[in-house]
Order: structure tokens, then sequence, then C-alpha cells
């Protein structure tokens, strides 16, 4: 055998913009989505759902609908084989209606039949008679009557401090729909033997696999979950929407049963965001030091719980921001209404509170005479400060005042540009005369926790398996759209000195839990995972054969290739698995003190807007960032993360809503749910600042949150300085500006 | 009708989209179904060479056209130049948008060999993406008009910018 002994460097490893290796497949249209999904006499599955937001079904017939040509299962509530509940942290969600529907869409029967039309004949035959319950919609009423999922109050220091400056406000936030582009979509086949195999754009296998076999009421064995494409998530595949459903066809029929929601059913077919409404008092010196911070939180958690206990917690966690204040108290409510339930939404919680805290900062600013720049920057959180809210140290990096000032550097964009009406408020309806228009700006600063918090075991398994082409990374992470697995891949390549890195997704039979792709953690987690796994690999086959540098080639002693990658292969060790976990977080005390996070990232934004303050309309025309992101792994990807973190936030900020009326969405289609478009799209700059995480591989902090969550309140500031109207609420509407 | 190149027949019933026929009987999945309300732009075919929502059209309204998925833009296993720009240029998270964002923008540059900023978005504004920002998605297709006329593209930003 003849060694060479020219080494090769990798070319895409960490810190480059290397290619997505899903790329092609996406651009070539033959990437799977499990929409896309199909198998050799599926059945197709449909869902009745629930015209009511609250009411009690007195009768249920699905006797006519059996008899519909082409139908093989009706099912219903009595035919959940096991567990009847399911739910995120608590099971309180009934599989089908359990005799009452508590929201507007709540599933009652699932229908599986040879194709989709005879699936909605059979959904329409089925007899259901209901008495219309009174909803209760309102959640101040929903407090009053103790209809909550979680309360809480998070105290620290002296209750009795007291500012010379005081302000006070109200706010109020939407609820936000994630409206990932994919629908929801799965198809699960039987095994013959008992069992079933789900195929399912999923943001969490093995949490959906646990409801499901408790649901199926079967061992864990008998089901494996496997991701399928997935397109996008932002939230919205955290909790189970179809997996028992079609898992339980799947075995009723004994045939492959698909299921594809149409864009109305996604909407009520996946959690929102909590709408919220937030009163706030802030206290400050005359030199605009932050003495104390009293805020009330009310969140609508809709009528199942889903991550409601958890939204709270991060809600009323960082409901001071990044800033110093030795003085709080924060009472948090989530209710239990009729309203659809809400759960996870990029930012989770931190969202709500940003807008509240930071439309004070900027009322504060103006009662102080202040520069709102400045204010933050008085206050500014850093490393060796004590959380305001739970009283955690902050340890490792927190550049909260390097992010603002980075920002405020920032060159401002120049004025109106009236050359394209594009660029105008009015947009191509020509209803803006450039004249009127008005333009503000506005800065906003955020802050959230990484990773999961409050004691939860979060953890992530990886398995790296060398082969002689290269190196596999087993793990069950959903890849949603973000780039974990080019960050993953990178990782590796940096590690072993290998080029070729597969990432290989593997069900939930094949390795335990990546835990969730959301709380901004498979960075860390996942790709904290890989580094870890990879360099115990290379540590071992160094150790093992007493050399010195490992590559696509093999083994290296001082120089000269001593084991070739081949026989390194053969003869081992040429495989690790790891189960990675981050430092342990501590539950809250009855005060909601203690170390409860891990690790934090801030972002400051600013908007520049242009107002046409008699129509009432906004052309947000810039959006500037500067990010803690611990360290650049991926430039591109991380560019794509911010630009499209920034537009939900904008969303949030103008336009996107769910409307609803009684507990029933009257806007569930992109007709009249607004996403923004081509031109409602800002121009971005962001930057970066990279001080290391004290956990996180290569020192990076998850990064897909942030961009979402003061983007919204650095617009809302900017309609304000623009048109001097309060603009307590988002999203900001006509009337709003126009003041009516 | 004619798909990719290739004829092909099928029957429906008269209510079958054109975007359900080419998934469901031609198994061209790479058109995706994202509203079928004609917002979202993600099942863009062309149609006779005009890019068209095939949400929107049904099967029989496409008896006797010439329909191109995106499967049938790559020619000779060479990829088209807008979804070259689309992987170089990182226009694509998820990718669902992709392939009909990929469709819409090909059908601009068919008749605008150099479009400004403003008349791609203008152009693109039928098509929704929820991952990207946008933004990329127009570098991407200043890419493939850079390409198209036999220019060298820019480098990226994120290679002058950033870092």
């Amino acid at each position: 055998m003849t060694f060479t002994t020219q080494r090769r460097e990798v070319r895409s490893g960490v810190g480059t913009s290397a290619d997505r290796p899903d790329g092609i497949p996406k651009v070539k249209g033959n990437f799977a989505y499990s929409s896309d999904l199909s198998a050799h006499g599926a059945l197709w599955g449909a869902t009745l759902r629930s015209p009511h937001a609250h009411a009690r079904i007195t009768r249920l017939d699905i006797g006519p609908a059996l008899r519909v040509p082409g139908v093989s299962a009706i099912l219903t509530y009595d035919d959940v084989p096991g567990r009847k509940v399911f739910g995120l942290e608590e099971a309180d969600q009934p599989v089908l209606a359990d005799g009452e529907v508590r929201y507007w869409g709540e599933p009652i029967a699932v229908v599986a039949a040879d194709d989709a039309e005879d699936a909605r004949r059979a959904l329409e035959a089925i007899v259901v008679e209901y008495d219309v319950l009174e909803p209760l919609v309102d959640p101040e009423e929903a407090a009053r009557r103790d209809e909550t999922f979680r309360t809480m109050t998070v105290r620290r220091g002296d209750p009795e401090a007291r500012g010379e400056v005081v302000v006070e406000g109200y706010y109020d936030t939407g609820m936000q729909d994630q409206a990932p582009l994919g629908p929801e979509a799965g198809l699960a086949i039987p095994d013959g033997e008992g069992g079933v195999d789900l195929y399912v754009a999923t943001q969490w296998s093995h949490v959906d696999h646990e409801q499901i076999v408790a649901a199926l009421g079967v061992p864990p064995d008998r089901v494996r979950v496997h991701l399928s494409g997935i397109g996008g998530a932002f939230g919205a595949r955290e909790d189970v929407s179809l997996q028992i459903h079609l898992c339980m066809l799947a075995m009723h029929t004994g045939r492959p049963v698909r299921m594809v929601y149409n864009r109305a059913e996604s909407f009520v077919g996946h959690v929102h965001r909590h709408p919220s409404r937030m009163w706030y008092r802030h206290e400050a010196t005359r030199d605009g030091t932050l003495v104390r911070v009293t805020a009330r939180l009310l969140l609508d958690g809709g009528a199942y719980m889903s991550s409601s206990r958890a939204v709270m917690a991060n809600a009323a966690y960082f409901a001071v921001g990044p800033y110093r204040c030795d003085s709080v108290e924060v009472h948090g409510v989530m209710t239990r209404t009729n309203n659809p339930p809400c759960g996870a939404m990029r930012g989770f919680g931190a969202v709500q509170s940003c807008f509240g805290y930071e439309s004070q900062m900027d009322r504060l600013a103006d009662a102080l005479g202040m520069d709102p720049v400045e204010l933050r920057l008085r206050n500014a959180l850093a490393p060796g400060d004590h959380m305001p809210t739970t009283g955690q140290l902050i340890e490792g990096s927190l550049p909260t005042a390097e992010v603002i000032e980075r920002l405020r550097a920032i060159p401002l964009p120049s004025g109106l540009d009236a050359t394209h009406p594009l660029h105008l408020p009015g947009g191509t309806g020509l209803t803006t005369s450039p004249g009127d228009v008005v333009r503000g700006v506005g800065y906003a600063v955020g802050m959230k926790n990484l990773m999961f918090s409050e004691a939860f075991d979060d953890f992530t398994e990886v398995r790296i398996v060398l082969t002689p082409v290269g190196v596999e990374i087993h793990t069950a992470a959903a890849e949603v759209g973000q780039g974990l697995i080019t960050v993953c891949q990178q990782i590796a390549r940096s590690v072993l000195d290998m080029e070729h890195v597969a990432v290989i997704f593997d069900d939930t039979s094949q390795i335990g839990s990546a835990g969730s792709t959301s709380a901004s953690r498979q960075t860390q987690m996942t790709g904290g995972a890989v580094l870890a796994a990879t360099t115990e690999l290379r540590d071992r086959i160094l150790a093992e054969y007493g050399a010195d540098r490992l590559d696509a080639q093999g083994v290296w002693r001082e120089g000269e290739l001593t084991v070739s990658v081949d026989e390194l292969c053969q003869r081992g060790p040429a495989e690790h698995h790891v189960r990675f976990r981050h430092p342990p977080t501590a539950r809250p005390d009855d005060n909601g003190q203690g170390d409860v996070h891990v690790d934090f990232a801030v972002a400051a934004h600013r908007a520049v807007v242009d107002v046409d303050p008699e129509l009432g309309l906004v052309r947000v025309v810039r959006v500037d960032t500067v990010q803690d992101v611990g360290k650049v792994l991926n430039p591109r990807a991380l560019v794509g993360q911010i630009e499209g973190g920034i537009m939900q936030g904008v969303g949030l900020a103008v336009m996107e809503e769910l409307v609803l009326d009684g507990g029933r969405i009257r806007n569930a289609n992109f007709t009249d749910y607004l996403l923004p478009t081509f031109a409602d799209a800002p121009d971005v700059v962001a930057e970066f600042v990279e001080e290391p995480s004290h956990f996180g591989p290569f020192g990076a902090k998850g990064a897909g949150e942030p961009p979402t969550i003061s983007s919204t309140p650095a617009v809302a500031a900017a309609i304000r300085a623009a048109t001097g109207r309060p603009i307590t609420r988002v999203p900001v509407h006509p009337d709003d500006i126009i003041g009516l | 009708m004619t798909v990719n190149g290739k004829a092909v027949s099928g029957s429906v019933e008269p209510r079958t989209l054109l975007v359900h026929f080419l998934r469901e009987d031609l198994l061209l999945t790479g058109t995706h179904v994202g509203c079928e309300s004609g917002y979202c732009g993600a099942c863009t075919i062309h149609l006779d060479g005009v890019p068209t929502k095939s949400c929107m059209v049904l099967a029989a309204q496409a008896d006797g056209c010439d329909v191109t998925t995106i499967e049938g833009l790559a020619k000779n296993g060479d990829l088209h130049p807008v979804q070259e720009g689309f992987w170089e240029r990182h226009g694509l998270q998820c990718g669902f948008c992709t392939p009909g964002m990929i469709m819409s923008a090909a059908g601009i540059l068919a008749e605008n060999g150099s479009p400004t900023e403003a008349e791609i978005r203008h152009g693109l504004e039928g098509n929704l993406c929820r991952c990207t920002g946008y933004h990329n998605i127009v570098r991407a297709v200043e890419y493939a008009a850079a390409k198209m006329r036999g220019e060298e593209p820019a480098p990226p930003e994120w290679e002058t910018d950033l870092v």
C-alpha cells in the first residue's frame, strides 16, 4: 500500500459560508417534504373539526358517513386505544373531542378514505349535534375566574424602593401565527406486526413519539417516528397535530394513511403566539438609573396548555429586559379560555414582554428628557450583574452595551426614496403623495434565554461514524430550514479534518432524543454534541495509535501517514456516541429566584419607517441590527436567520394578527392574514458581536430568536417617533396612527 | 398536454386543479401547495412559458398546453442559472417556497435580462417566503441575471461586509 504524505486542508469548516447539503435537491424540486409523501395503496386522512368555540356534543353519529363509498375508517374519542389526552407539558388535550369542544376547530373525528374527496364527503356525512355554550374568550374575565394554566410572581429586592420619575402604561400584543409555508402533513405506514412508522414534519420527533405511544397504548418499540422534509416551523411543529390521528388510522385500517392540512386547517391545526395585555410601572432616578420595575403580564393560553407554562415563565423572567434593576416585581397570569390554544412561537414569551419594557423605556426617556439610547446604555446589563428578575449572576458573555453602541454607529439611510411607488407607504396603490411622508427612527433591545430552563433535563444525542468515504453524523435533531445540518457538518469537518460529512436523520428507534429544534438551542446543543463526539472520537483514535493527527487519509505521526482511513475503519475505533447535556439549571423558588437559565443572548434593533399620517400607512424602510452571537459559525446562514427573523418581527409590528370573534378565527387564510411580502421587506444591515459563550461550540450562541424579539418594538418606536402617537399595541393599525 | 417536454395525458375530474394533476397523477411533487388560494405562489409553474399559479388553473384548462415545472428547468443535468443563484446566494432555508420562487424568477428574467432590484421585488411580490426575509432571494435573482448575461456575478455581501 502506498501512502500519500500530502495533507489537505478542509475547505468548509467552522467560520466559512459552507453550502447547505440540502440546497441542490431543494432548488431542483426533489426534496421530499412531508406533504409529498405517499405509499402504494395509501388512504387519505381528514379531520372533522368543531364549528363552535365551546359546546357539548349531544349526538355524534358516524353511521351515515360509514356508508359513503370509499370510506375505510371513522374514529372518534371512543376509538382512542390508550391515553385519551396529549400535550407537551401536561396531557390535557383530548386526542379527539371528549364530549365537549373547547375551541373552534377542535378535532372531533378522523376519517380514512380512498381519496381526499371521499374523505371530505365522509366528514360532511358525520352527524353531530351540539348544545352550544357561552365561550370564555376574555382573558381578564378568565383571570378573575381563576381559569389559569400558571400564575407566578417574581419578586426581587426592596419592595419599598421608589424612583423620582415614574411612568406607567398598558401594552398589548396580538395573536401571531407562525405560518410556515409547508402545511402540516404526514404519512403513517403500518408495519404488519402491530406497529407503525410515521413520517412527519416535526420539531421534536421523540416527544411526538412519547405522546403517540401513550395514546395508542402500545410499547414504545411499536412506533417509529421519522423526520421528513420540513417546510418551516417557527414553533408551529413543536406540538402534536396530526401525528396521533395518522397512527390511529393506519393501525385501524392496516393500510398506509397520508394526511395534508390545507391552509385554513393549518391555521387551526397548530398553536399560536400568545396574545398579551401588559401593565408596567418603571421608576428611575433623575439621571435615568432604573430603581424599580413592576409589571403584570396577562397572556392567554387558549383552550389547552401546550407549552403555556414555559412561555409564561419566559415572559416573566425577561419582563425587565437586559437592564440592571434591583427592585422588581412581576406578576404573570396565563389564562385558560375558549380561544385557540397558544404555545411556542419564535421568541417564546420574550417577544411580548420586550414590546412592553421597550415601550416603557422610551416613555421613561421621554419623561426624563433623555435620549432613549443613552437611557438604555446607562442601565445595560453586563457580566457580573444579576438578572433583574431571577437574581441569577450573569456569567460568560452579555455584550448589551456593545450591541447598542455598535448599532448606533451604523449610518442611517438617506431620506425618502420616491423613485418607485414600492418605496412609499401606500405602495403600488399609489395612494401616498411623497410630500406627506414623515420619517421616524426607533431603537429597541431584547434579551432571551438560550436552551431549556427551569431544571428541565435538556439533552441531545449524537453518534459519529467514520467510514472510508467520510463521516456520518447521526441525530434526531430537526432541520427546519435554519441550517443546523450545515453547522453540524462544519463542526465535524473542523475537528476531524475531513471534508465529506453527511448528517443522517435517525428515527426514534435508532437514537435518543435531540430535544426540540426550538429555544435557539440546536447550535449549542446538537452542535455542541457534534463537537464533543468528534473530539472524543479523534482523541480515542490518536491515543489508540499513538498518533498526532487525523484527517481524511488516515492517522498521522510526525508527518507520516501511519494508518490509512480504510484500515482505521476496519480496526476502529471508528464510532462514538454521546448524550450531551448543558450545565444544569435550577427550579425557581416561590419568588421566582434562582439560576434558572443556562445562557443568554442580546440583540439591538433600529427601525426606520416612513409613515403616511393621513392614511395611517407605514413602510418599514430599514431595520438594522447588532446581535450577540458568540461566534459566527456560518456567516451567510446567520444572515439568513437574522433577515428572516426580522421579517417576522416586522410582521407582528405592522400586519400579522389572527383576528378572533367569539373564539373563532376570522382570517384563517393568506388573503386576510397578511404575511410580509417582497414589497414589505425592509433593508437590513446586520452586524455581529463575537464574545464567546461559556457554553457553545467554538463559543457560538443560538441565533434564531433574537432577531424576532426586539425588531417589533423598534418598529413601534419608529412609528411613535414619526407620528407622536402612543402606539401601545402591535400590530399597529392605520387607526392607531391616524388617532381614530 | 406537454409537461417538461414529454407528452402526457390523463383523465381527471372537471374540478381537478392543475397542481393536483401534476403532483398526484404525474408525481411531480416539486410543485408545492402552500395555500390553494393563489396567494403564496409555491405552486408556480410555466404555462406556455408564462409563470402561472397552478392552484388557480384547472387541469382541464391546461389541455394542449406546454407546462414546465421545477423538475423540467434544469437542462441536461445542468442547473438553470436561477437554480444556481438560489443555491449560491442562500436564497432558501426550508425551501418550500423555492420551486415556485424559482419559476417566477425565471419568468422575470425571460422578459427582462437586467431587472433592477425594485423590478425583481415587484415581479416576485406574488410569492411568499417565511424563512429568508427575501433579501437573499433578490441576490439569487441578480446572480442569475448576471450569469444569463454572460457576466461574472458580484461577490456576495457576506464575503465583503462580514466577519
